[in-house]
């Protein structure tokens, strides 16, 4: 059973998405993608500056059998990339949510249609 | 018929455990109109004797003329270690070295393979092999587009000076991706500084520079490299590894070095064997790792802490990147890597060098003594390396015809890729040809020039 | 089992400076290397490279001691399923190695190559009977490079007939990775459709997927399922009628060898594993050969240089024969050697022999289905037949013992087996692909069986065992993340 804390949104593509005091966003990967992918080799994050649109890929996250994108929830321009993944890409197995965050948007708009922790839940339910 | 161990008790024993009445049952879902009836255009089976027989009158009825051509294959010694080893079925016959605990042999010779290419190349880094040094010139090109981070244009030069063929390769592979090769034309046997003139300020990905060029003239590789750099152009280098030996390597051009190096192993024990297999490098800089394709062998650690191998950064690869995968390259050159390893392995560095030298000093007496024939005269005044053009009084391919029908292969007829060039061949002497070859070369060629020039 | 136990040194750790194999130098060891005054000093290397200084004995002992630590067709029985590990007669090496072939120089006037180009002439035609195409061409150099070339050949015969929109590739998600990354090489999109639970491609998905962006499908059959695509003819007919045209990947071929043929089924191009289907060596990666096979409406599109015959003269044919070809993929004309042994192999199986390829090769793959099944193992498609290989899951012994799939792989190499495939095709868990092909005894395969039933017992009663395998290999369960993160990817001198 995977962790999905309540005070966070998500997406089908095991994206979570916290809004920052200053109406940032942070993005990272689930506790369920980081347990499917195995521990984190290398870890391909976004410059500063980047213009994204929603559903653009702004990251890899690379394990020993999988390599995967992950997706903008919303359009927006990059603020940092955590650069702590450069030599660390373990952080985002043992911090998910916490140190393993992956990027800081400034969003173009408010983001839509993300799920809450409940819908998330249902949504790795299904998916089985 | 003849590799199948089955007899007649062992099929019908198998059948039972199947539960099945006969072989042809084990078929039965597959719907009968599919079915072949017969495979009339294949000839009756032949014994081991008799397919004995039949290729060893083909191969003899090549036989085996006295060889001057380079072109991109090159006869050197092969010790006799190297296939003796290499064809050990342990080598032969195993797979992939996807298991990495049943194949440490394999996994370990590539890491000894990867640490003398990225030594002789001058670079930091290397893969397991491409297919040839053609592709490996395409597989660098995508390489270089996608490593680029700030060009956009994914335009790269390829001066005429690289083989002819390899930029065909280039061309054939890379452009369905959107790669633009754009030729620069190099009359004067090599490429110089000032005909990138034109390119003076614009947004070119990377340039290819081969050395020595496909004519065996020298080129100016560290104006050329300089020039890219400062025009935020990424660097390819299509190399020989025997030259690398005496020649500065990629790794050391210019300021910076070139940032991709590639090639062919095959003048590094592996034989000309009618064009194939052979096997392409490919090195760069450890920033670059990512973006290179093919298989590469790291050194890790067991269970225990006991050194090992591993492939490694599989996830760049076809079968878990899939759609996304740098290259769809599997299958790549195993076999010929493990000649190439036991060589260099063999060689060392004197004795490479040794080849490099040998192989340049008879090439220079053969051009010396065939252009002391009347009607034939060097193309280039400039620096090459064990290969050179010579320019005739008559179409290259009546020399070679008459040539061949006494036995010797006399140079590879430019005319038809490089028509400015007139009636040129270019011919090659390695450490493998005598004075006594040479002799024979230079005696039949002047027999055949004696002839008048006939109309084409 | 005469597996070298101990590790061996790195080639490297020999070295001595001024040791070396005298005998190979083409010079004396006491005549000065002198580099020619005509070569740059600008242009000259300053250092050596780093390359070993050892004698002859050492190298040869090295490399035979590396050679004792892999696992071979020839040293073990090697079930990798979709990889046909038959035994690699060693006639094809002999005589292919004969210094006629050997010795000649790919460019050489092909006044002095109508041996070897009779036997490629040969080949192509052979090839075209057996595969049922109309024409055939030798020259990619792996299967994947087979794959590149179908494809651009589908794009190239959609761009002539001005149809430029045609660019989706379909895709099954059982697929093997090349297809999508071939796909997405030629410039193509990549759309994936299902696979039933029988094994069978859904054909509603494929019906809903094609249209007038379909260039084309790629299909293996029998598919990576390890089971015949029962309706071929109609996802044919689908796929032909939405103006696409239909790919074979000749992975499999072994399965249907002189049974059934591709250009039969409706395929328009092929590609053959000649390193799977016709016996040549594996070679710890390579050399393959992906020779294409095309039907009649991508013959002017196929990659140069193919062997022509004009009256009883062999000749290549260039891109001024075939203007309309994709072009050249090879530097020379692909993988020479590689192709005289595929040759070689089918003269000496002659007619008769190909078609008891097929034959035995099922028979051997359903033997060891159905004895594995009543020893407890869970064959992923239980009511279909087994083509030349089948998939086990391991699911309900990940579920019930914590024992994947990968242990049981790993305990194997202890027995003596090389590990079937593993998590191949994706789609099913924990999955062990299992093809024994044909060149294996029934007593080679009651030894596996045996091995498997004494696994399976060991998940039961000793289940660490069977997790921390391999036990008697030269090196434990190696670290691969390590192997990711710290990357070691060439030795350095201690000191350095």
């Amino acid at each position: 059973m995977s962790n999905i804390p309540a005070d966070l949104k998500y997406t089908k593509s095991h994206e979570w998405v916290r809004t920052l005091a200053n109406g940032n966003i942070e993005v990272g990967i689930t506790d369920h993608a980081q347990g499917a992918l195995g521990d984190l080799v290398f870890v391909e994050v976004p410059e500063a500056g980047k213009a994204l649109k929603s559903g653009d890929s702004f990251a890899v996250v690379e394990s020993v059998k999988a390599a995967s994108d992950v997706y903008a929830p919303v359009a927006g321009a990059v603020v940092e990339g955590n650069g702590a993944l450069g030599s660390q890409p373990e952080l985002i197995n043992s911090e998910p949510y916490g140190a393993g965050w992956i990027m800081r948007l400034k969003p173009g708009s408010a983001p839509a249609g993300l799920l809450s922790a409940a819908e998330y839940e249902a949504h790795l339910a299904a998916e089985g | 018929m003849p590799f199948n161990p089955h007899t007649p008790k062992d099929v019908s024993d198998m059948l039972a455990a199947i539960g099945a009445k006969k072989i042809e049952d084990l078929f039965d879902e597959i719907p009968k109109e599919l079915r072949i009836k017969g495979l009339a255009g294949i000839p009756d089976a032949l014994n081991e004797m008799m397919t004995g027989k039949l290729m060893m009158a083909r191969a003899a009825q090549d036989g085996t003329p006295l060889n001057f051509i380079g072109a991109g294959a090159y006869e050197h010694h092969i010790p006799a270690a190297v296939w003796a080893v290499t064809t050990r079925g342990e080598f032969y016959s195993a797979y992939t070295p996807y298991q990495a605990e049943a194949s440490q042999g394999t996994l370990q010779l590539i890491y000894e393979y990867q640490t003398m290419i990225s030594s002789l190349t001058g670079m930091e880094v290397s893969n397991a092999s491409m297919y040839d040094g053609g592709s490996a010139v395409a597989e660098a090109s995508l390489m270089a587009v996608r490593a680029h981070r700030k060009s956009k244009s994914q335009r790269i030069l390829v001066p005429t000076s690289v083989h002819p063929h390899y930029r065909k390769v280039a061309v054939s592979t890379a452009t369905g991706q959107g790669v633009r090769f754009e030729e620069v034309p190099c009359p004067k046997g090599y490429l110089s500084v000032a005909d990138l003139a034109m390119y003076q300020g614009e947004d070119i990905t990377a340039i290819v520079i081969q050395q020595p060029n496909f004519f065996g003239v020298l080129e100016d590789v560290d104006a050329i490299t300089n020039w890219a750099h400062a025009n935020g152009a990424m660097v390819i280098g299509s190399v020989n590894p025997t030259s690398l030996a005496i020649l500065k390597p990629p790794g050391e051009w210019g300021t910076k070095g070139a940032d991709i190096a590639c090639g062919d192993c095959q003048p590094l024990g592996v034989p000309l064997s009618s064009g194939g297999p052979y096997a392409g490098f490919l090195t760069t800089r450890m920033e670059y790792v990512r973006q290179m394709p093919g298989r590469i062998v790291g050194r890790t650690v067991d269970a225990e802490g006991k050194q090992g191998f591993a492939l490694t950064l599989q996830a760049r690869e076809q079968h878990i990147r899939r759609g996304k995968a740098t290259s769809n390259i599997c299958t790549n050159q195993g076999l010929l890597v493990t000649a190439a390893t036991i060589y260099l392995s063999l060689l060392g560095p004197e004795g490479l060098s040794r080849v490099a030298n040998e192989s340049h000093r008879r090439t220079n007496e053969l051009v010396a003594a065939l252009t002391r024939i009347k009607g034939v005269k060097l193309a280039f005044e400039r620096p090459r390396f064990h290969e050179a053009v010579l320019q005739l009084d008559r179409p290259a391919a009546q020399v070679i015809a008459e040539l061949a029908s006494r036995g010797i292969v006399a140079g590879f007829d430019l005319s038809n890729d490089y028509p400015e060039l007139g009636h040129a061949l270019l011919v090659c002497a390695t450490e493998t040809r005598t004075d006594a070859d040479i002799k024979a070369y230079a005696d039949a060629l002047t027999e055949t020039l004696k002839a008048a020039v006939r109309a084409a | 089992m005469a597996m070298l136990k101990h590790p061996e040194k790195i080639i490297f750790e020999y070295s001595r400076p001024g040791r070396g194999a005298f005998g190979q130098w083409p010079t004396e060891r006491d005549t000065p290397n002198e580099t020619a005054s005509d070569i740059p000093e600008n242009l000259r290397r300053k250092k050596p490279a780093m390359l070993p200084e050892v004698s002859e004995l050492e190298v040869v002992r090295h490399f035979t001691k590396l050679s004792q630590l892999n696992f071979s067709i020839d040293t073990h029985f090697y079930p990798l399923g979709s990889c046909t590990m038959k035994y690699n007669p060693k006639a094809c090496n002999s005589f292919a190695m004969l210094p006629g072939f050997l010795n000649r120089h790919p460019l050489a006037p092909e006044s002095l190559g109508q041996g070897f180009l009779a036997c490629m002439f040969e080949l192509q035609e052979m090839l075209k009977e057996v595969t049922g195409m109309q024409g055939v061409a030798l020259s990619p150099m792996a299967g994947a490079h087979g794959e590149f070339a179908g494809v651009a050949m589908i794009r190239a015969y959609h761009r002539a007939r001005g149809d430029l929109a045609r660019n989706e590739i379909i895709v099954p998600i059982a697929a093997h990775g090349t297809n999508p990354a071939t796909a997405t090489m030629c410039g193509c999109v990549v759309r994936e459709i299902p696979v039933n639970d029988e094994g069978d491609v859904d054909v509603d998905a494929l019906r809903a997927a094609v249209g007038p962006n379909t260039a084309g499908i790629m299909l293996t059959n029998p598919s990576t399922c390890g089971v015949f695509e029962r309706r071929i003819k109609e996802v044919a007919k689908i796929v032909h009628d939405a103006g696409g045209l239909l790919y074979y990947d000749g992975a499999n071929l072994n399965a249907i060898l002189g049974k059934v043929r591709p250009g039969d089924m409706g395929f328009d191009v092929i590609h053959m594993n000649l390193h799977k289907t016709f016996s040549t060596p594996h070679g710890g990666g390579g050399p393959g050969a992906g020779a294409v096979g095309v039907g009649a409406r991508l013959l002017p599109f196929m990659p140069i240089p193919v062997v022509g015959k004009d009256g009883d003269k062999y000749r290549w044919l260039s891109e001024r024969d075939l203007p309309q070809s994709i072009g050249r993929l090879s530097a020379f004309m692909g993988n020479a050697g590689v192709l005289l042994r595929a040759y070689i192999y089918m003269r000496m199986l002659g007619r008769e022999g190909m078609h008891r390829v097929g034959e035995y090769a099922t028979l051997n793959a359903n033997y060891l289905m159905a004895r594995l099944a009543k020893a407890g193992f869970d064959p992923a498609y239980p009511t279909r037949r087994a083509s030349h290989e089948f998939i086990i899951t391991a699911k309900k012994q990940k579920n019930e013992l914590d024992i994947s799939a990968m242990d049981i792989a790993k305990r194997l190499l202890d027995y003596g087996f090389h590990a079937p495939t593993t998590y191949f095709p994706l789609l099913v868990p924990e999955c062990l692909l299992i093809e024994p092909t044909e060149t294996e005894s029934k007593e080679a395969l009651d030894g596996f069986i045996d091995a498997m039933v004494a696994i399976l017992e060991e998940a039961r009663t000793q289940p660490d065992m069977v997790r921390s395998a391999p036990h008697t290999m030269t090196v434990r369960r190696l670290d691969d993340v390590r192997a990711a993160r710290q990357l070691d990817l060439t030795w350095k001198p201690a000191s350095a």
